[in-house]
């Protein structure tokens, strides 16, 4: 009965929702409105907001004006996935110990690591080129990688965390009583319990290492075949004639790995990431 | 029973507990030691120095001291915060404004929280290109639509003037901000007690009421948080501003980050750079802590341990 709307109230709520998912989908409803439209007609004075003549045609001619596409698209797949992969194996131990042992300089060291989310790469830039440069990394898929799993280490550690300490202790207790060790503990009773917050954090992890490959990809690689995405796309903007149809046609097809995999698992994922905003 | 079980099983793992427990987090350690914290540290010590490609020789305070002088520099730095101040307060007053919408109860509410979230999952890179070609004069729907409306004249590039090219990509950041705003205090107004909301409607308090005096203290922790993490996110913000315009024109968008990445990658003067880059540090790490202070007393306030 509270939550009863008089009929004007709901005309006024789908109203404010209208303006505000159209001020969110805006650029999304262009890119895709500029990728239907024929290159003559983007450039059509006066502006015309709808074309007689939209096809398709950029998502095909794309693969052939930009033969490096494909494999940009791929690229950034392939780091995002390695991001995560790797990322993990640092994350899941780490996690582990927050969430459950009690240890000399605990606070400090979370405090250290939350400490990295304050900077971005971007301040780092300078000496980072020099590490990766020293380590013979610069120009290949590692200068791209190594930081990425750097800057997502923090995150990772503190979503995993808070969900490993909801998973009841009793379990493992009774291992231990078992006299199983440690390592077997976590290995085959609190990993097991974990794969739903594992398949939570890594997405996790991979959303925000599809997202962040610009900086270190435009500073790191000058290698145009290991590009990702969004690195590969910016190199055209600067270009004579953009073909600007095919371009946001790619953008858009760039983004679907990511989109894909976020619809599929975004109530988790939200659930799963917010879970510290909610009081207990 | 239970009590005396779990106190023997502590004496019996605590010896080795420890051990243990910095193994685990040892890889994760060294990882950020090597690639943060010893960066940050060789960022220091080379704001000392003018190196460049060539090489590098100490020259004491002297790039601090530029940027002391330079009024450009100092321009920045309050162009920067009035950057970071305008956008983070959008973000929080849209972000409360859509997390109240989608928590109306109304139907298709959960197709709306999916629709919220692209900017968010998405390389902000690709959203930019959109943002773009929506602030292209003589293409960009904005542009056209207030043409056709008859609200102004001729094309209007809205990156190619300082001010409007600044407010635009205040508009853009807000735009790549808004979501996990919006997402994060959704998911805190949904954890408030329907029984305070019951309690006061019993009452007959409105909905407004209600709102201020219920849901805006209850999930106020979550309210200064999220200010401070769009706050580090906004100041440190790189890729909206430069794919939009490399900081242009004539420098109206140039934050520090900005700033710091045209003088160590665009020019190569890495000395420079990193002075300037400890000079972001630097601000952060102040910004941050006055801002835990005000968090805690919020906490203590409205009784969050």
């Amino acid at each position: 009965m509270m939550d009863r709307y008089s009929k004007l109230q709901i005309v006024g709520i789908y109203a404010a929702i209208l303006v505000f998912l159209t001020f969110i989908l805006l650029p999304f409803f262009e890119m895709f409105m500029a990728s239907l439209r024929p290159l003559e007609h983007l450039f059509r004075s006066p502006y015309q907001f709808w074309s007689d003549d939209f096809s398709f045609q950029a998502y095909s001619d794309m693969w052939v004006t930009v033969p490096l596409l494909g494999r940009y698209i791929l690229n950034s797949v392939f780091i995002a996935g390695s991001v995560t992969v790797l990322t993990m194996v640092f994350v899941v131990p780490a996690a582990y110990a927050y969430a459950r042992l009690d240890f000399p300089f605990k606070s400090a060291s979370l405090g250290m690591f939350l400490g990295v989310n304050m900077f971005t790469g971007a301040v780092l830039l300078i000496p980072l080129y020099r590490v990766l440069s020293t380590l013979g990394l610069l120009n290949s898929y590692w200068a791209m990688i190594v930081p990425g799993i750097a800057f997502l280490i923090p995150t990772g550690i503190w979503l995993l965390r808070s969900y490993l300490e909801k998973i009841p202790v009793e379990l493992e207790e009774a291992a231990y009583v078992d006299g199983a060790s440690r390592l077997y503990t976590l290995r085959r009773v609190v990993l097991p319990l974990a794969v739903p917050g594992l398949i939570v954090v890594s997405t996790a992890i991979f959303i925000g290492a599809y997202a962040q490959q610009f900086l270190f990809a435009i500073t790191f690689n000058q290698t145009r075949e290991y590009q990702p995405l969004p690195a590969g796309l910016f190199e055209f903007i600067g270009y004579q004639s953009v073909t600007w149809n095919e371009m946001m046609a790619a953008a858009l097809t760039g983004v679907l790995p990511v989109m894909v995999i976020f619809l599929f698992l975004q109530k988790y994922l939200v659930a799963g990431l917010t879970a510290g905003a909610v009081k207990e | 029973m239970t009590d005396l079980a779990s106190t023997t099983q502590r004496k019996r793992r605590s010896l080795p507990e420890a051990w243990f427990a910095w193994a685990l987090i040892a890889p994760a350690v060294i990882f950020i030691l090597v690639i943060v914290a010893w960066p940050l540290v060789e960022t220091f010590r080379l704001s000392f120095t003018d190196a460049r490609l060539g090489g590098e020789s100490y020259v004491g305070l002297e790039n601090y001291t530029d940027l002391a002088e330079s009024k450009k520099f100092r321009q920045t730095i309050v162009r920067t915060f009035y950057w970071m101040f305008l956008s983070v307060f959008l973000k929080l007053i849209l972000g409360l404004v859509g997390a109240t919408l989608l928590n109306a109860a109304v139907p298709g509410r959960g197709l709306f929280r999916v629709l919220v979230m692209p900017p968010w999952v998405i390389p902000m890179a690709i959203g930019m290109i959109g943002w773009l070609w929506l602030y292209n004069g003589a293409f960009g729907v904005l542009s056209g639509t207030a043409q056709q409306l008859g609200l102004i004249g001729k094309a209007f590039e809205f990156l190619a003037y300082k001010r409007s090219a600044f407010y635009s990509a205040v508009v853009a950041d807000v735009w790549v901000g808004t979501p996990m705003v919006t997402l994060f205090f959704l998911a805190a107004m949904q954890g408030v007690s329907r029984d305070l909301y019951e309690a006061a409607w019993v009452d007959g308090a409105g909905r407004w009421y209600r709102f201020r005096r219920i849901t805006i203290p209850q999930i106020m922790p979550v309210i200064v948080s999220m200010a401070l993490l769009s706050a580090i996110f906004t100041f440190n913000s790189f890729e909206i501003i430069w794919i939009l315009t490399e900081g242009g024109p004539r420098s109206a968008t140039t934050t520090l980050i900005i700033d710091t990445y045209k003088t160590a990658i665009g020019n190569f003067k890495f000395g420079e750079g990193a002075a300037r880059a400890v000079v972001i540090v630097f601000l952060l790490a102040v910004f941050s802590l006055i801002y835990l202070f005000f968090l805690n007393k919020v906490n203590n306030h409205y009784g969050v341990k």
